[in-house]
């Protein structure tokens, strides 16, 4: 416990992850999140895993805080800063966290991995390649299945809907002014929703 | 150079953290956010152990990063799912989704 580094960076990672969650502003709460994954990124670099640091801020900083800050300010409304989140269900959340750090705090301080003696050998980028293109090469394949699968997924989940307010948009045509003007605000919502997927 | 025990302890506070976000929080993406770190505590897992093993090996780093690959997709779909959900609700209050299960 003796090196500083260690220690800062996870006071900022712990401190951050319960401001992500906590802070009643949902963008700051997503910056607060940034901060929390480039602080796991830190502990990459402390354990001499540059690539995979990098990797980390590439794509969860540089690309899913993006994407979630890019969601917020599309769906963003005042109303959700008064969900009441209760005191019971407060109390009952902490006690099974407090729970989960307790007994598997326990679990680690009663085994013997206390008592590893770390090597001086680091893992090489060169391993990280040999391996992914070798030994899990049909895990690397299936990775690839999964993300243009899952690309395509959100794609249809957005699509179809949009489709589906086109119609009910045309079927409105002959209600009165009042309903159309709802149907044209929609509408400049349903632009804003486009551009948002663009940048996507 | 810290020791595997220290790097285990913030693994388990960053998942308890996740996992007290997921019980008490509604709103939608808030629980996204809880996800993300849940998944961030794996990873710095994986990593730690790859490296401060007895016999470290690169394992550990290659299984993080599919583990990273995998969360952005579980992020884009998840976000989509929230779009969808605005949309058809107006809300993200994840009470709203109970309907849902018909």
């Amino acid at each position: 416990m003796s090196d500083p580094y260690f220690i800062a960076v996870s006071a900022i990672t712990i401190a951050s992850a319960i401001i992500a969650l906590e802070f009643r502003e949902l963008i700051y709460g997503a910056i607060a999140l940034a901060i929390t994954l480039l602080g796991v990124a830190m502990f990459f670099v402390l354990l001499d895993a540059t690539f995979v640091a990098m990797f980390q801020i590439t794509v969860y900083v540089g690309a899913v805080v993006v994407l979630i800050i890019f969601t917020i300010m599309l769906v963003r409304r005042e109303a959700w800063l008064k969900l009441d989140e209760g005191g019971r269900r407060r109390v009952m959340g902490a006690v099974i966290a407090l729970a989960v750090i307790g007994l598997l705090g326990a679990l680690l301080a009663g085994s013997s991995i206390a008592r590893w003696q770390a090597s001086e050998d680091v893992p090489t980028l060169i391993q990280i390649g040999e391996e992914m293109l070798t030994y899990y090469s049909p895990a690397f394949i299936a990775l690839a299945l999964t993300l243009a699968a899952s690309v395509i997924g959100a794609l249809v989940l957005a699509k179809v809907e949009r489709d589906k307010g086109e119609e009910d948009e045309e079927s409105s045509s002959e209600v009165g002014v009042e309903e159309r003007r709802e149907a044209g605000m929609e509408e400049v919502e349903r632009k804003k929703e486009g551009e948002g997927e663009e940048g996507r | 150079m810290a020791e595997i025990l220290d790097y285990t302890i913030v693994s388990i506070i960053l998942l308890a953290i996740g996992i007290y976000g997921l019980t008490v929080k509604r709103n939608f993406i808030r629980m996204l956010f809880a996800v993300e770190i849940i998944v961030n505590a794996a990873n710095l897992n994986l990593v730690a152990f790859s490296r401060l093993m007895p016999s470290p090996n690169a394992t550990g780093q290659s299984f993080a990063l599919f583990s990273i690959a995998i969360a952005a997709a579980e992020v884009a779909v998840g976000l989509a799912l929230i779009i969808v959900a605005y949309r058809i609700y107006r809300n993200i209050d994840i009470k709203g989704l109970k309907r849902l299960s018909g």
